[in-house]
């Protein structure tokens, strides 16, 4: 452990993992920090296969990637730190850490925020009664310490987490009462959905929950249809007998370390919330300082890692000035890869939000 | 941000900040009675946000709901500064402060 580090990436999730692994290709001193105790951030609670052609880890689980990726990082140059969060940036270039035992202080002129995201929840009548989870939550619980929430779930949100969760419940033996969706459409890819309703579970579009009951725990829940302002339409609730709700609602992508840093920040709809404004390099407004993954606007890991790569890229390329065509080269690589995942509809979103906060240098 | 239109339901019964238990009821006598009118605002009268996870989770709610009371477009309300330390930190560890320096 030193005071200063050509790089510090503060996320081992795909993104961090990403940069690390990339950036150790061409120079050393990286400091990579994780607040869990395993690095792979989401990645090793995915147990499903990847979508996609086979340049984006196509048919992969997540989990296997995480290793490969943890395997493929070379300790001499990066130094990894689990159980280690960051708790400030003071400006130009100093981060405040925490571990178990004591706050330390690191200085580097090159930053990696790679944080990822935090998950949503929703408003409704007694949302604090122990059963109501967060997605991640279960996903942790099952995936990776093997324990079911419960025994019968009703999923809010009908996203690609809310339907990979609810199948991953059903495959775990838990009853799944309904699948719960806001917007008059299914969010995640239809694949997953079709799972769900091949094992006839109804999802019911155009509704939301309402409030929760029990004494100790949730007992009961119940829905309601909502008008496409989001309004509940009198008299369509439904009630449902569940011991869990299951909320999969979205992600806000954590940025307090990089607002810290003083970087343009803009709330942009299409990423999910407040978001540096970056150059193609993941570079900020602020020189040195980078963003990657789920912290840059909420997509999936495919794009996290490839962000990933770019930021570690660029920020040694800064430092070493490695050979100019290879340089060219690995970044074009990378373009064309970003570009052809966020090229079907379901990447729209993406390409329209990262034109709000693109800086062209 | 997906849910039901909040203002219909029993306003006691729904939690917003579940660190420091504050209420959508307790949110809105902050809007309507205290007149506060943003994230900071309500952060510093009512502590909203500055309990375990920093706002994480209720700081996008309670934009939300400045935005239906008082009819500004949701994109326009600010968040709280996110300022340091960005996590609960226990006081020993301030206690023992060394100045940051690194001891292997």
């Amino acid at each position: 452990m030193k005071d200063n580090y050509n790089i510090v990436i503060v996320g081992g999730g795909p993104a961090g993992l990403s940069a690390a692994l990339e950036a150790s290709k061409y120079t050393d001193k990286i400091l990579l920090i994780d607040e869990n105790l395993k690095a792979g951030g989401q990645l090793i609670k995915q147990t499903h296969k990847f979508f996609g052609s086979k340049n984006h880890h196509a048919s992969e689980r997540g989990i296997n990637i995480a290793q490969e990726l943890i395997k493929s990082i070379d300790s001499d140059k990066v130094e990894f730190l689990s159980g280690v969060s960051a708790s400030g940036f003071y400006k130009p270039h100093t981060l405040l850490l925490e571990d178990k035992e004591r706050l330390y202080r690191v200085n580097s002129d090159k930053f990696i925020f790679a944080t990822g995201a935090s998950e949503n929840i929703i408003p409704f009548v007694n949302n604090d009664l122990p059963g109501v989870y967060g997605a991640g939550a279960v996903q942790t619980l099952m995936n990776l310490y093997g324990v079911v929430p419960g025994k019968r779930v009703l999923m809010i949100g009908a996203g690609n987490i809310g339907l990979i969760v609810s199948y991953q419940l059903f495959q775990c033996g838990v009853e799944i009462a309904g699948v719960v969706e806001a917007s008059p459409y299914i969010g995640g890819y239809s694949v997953h959905a079709a799972k769900l309703r091949r094992m006839q579970i109804p999802i019911y579009t155009n509704h939301s929950i309402k409030a929760a009951y029990g004494d100790e725990c949730v007992e009961k829940a119940v829905i309601a249809e909502v008008d496409s302002r989001w309004n509940i339409i009198k008299n369509t609730e439904k009630e449902f007998d569940v011991d869990t709700i299951c909320l999969a609602v979205g992600l806000t992508p954590s940025t307090e370390l990089l607002s810290q840093a003083g970087c343009d920040m803009v709330y942009v709809r299409e990423l999910c919330g407040y978001v540096p404004k970056h150059d193609k390099f993941m570079e900020t407004s602020i020189s040195g300082v980078f963003v990657a993954g789920d912290a840059s606007g909420i997509e999936e890991a495919s794009a996290a890692m490839l962000e990933g790569r770019m930021a570690g890229l660029k920020a040694c390329y800064d430092i070493e000035k490695f050979n100019r065509s290879e340089w060219i080269n690995s970044i074009s690589h990378i373009e064309f890869e970003l570009k052809s995942l966020r090229s079907g509809p379901h990447g729209e979103k993406a390409v329209n939000g990262k034109k709000k906060i693109d800086i062209q240098r | 941000m997906g849910g039901i239109n909040i203002m219909e339901l029993d306003d006691r019964d729904i939690i917003i900040c579940r660190c420091e238990d504050g209420t959508l009821a307790d949110v809105k006598d902050a809007i309507h009675r205290l007149g506060l009118r943003s994230v900071e605002e309500i952060k510093r009268v009512k502590r909203f946000g500055m309990g375990h996870c920093q706002g994480k989770t209720c700081g996008k709610i309670i934009a939300q709901i400045i935005s239906q009371e008082l009819g500004i477009p949701y994109e326009d309300i600010k968040p709280a500064t996110p300022r340091q330390p960005a996590k609960n930190i226990r006081l020993d560890k301030f206690a023992n402060y060394n100045g940051g320096k690194n001891e292997d």
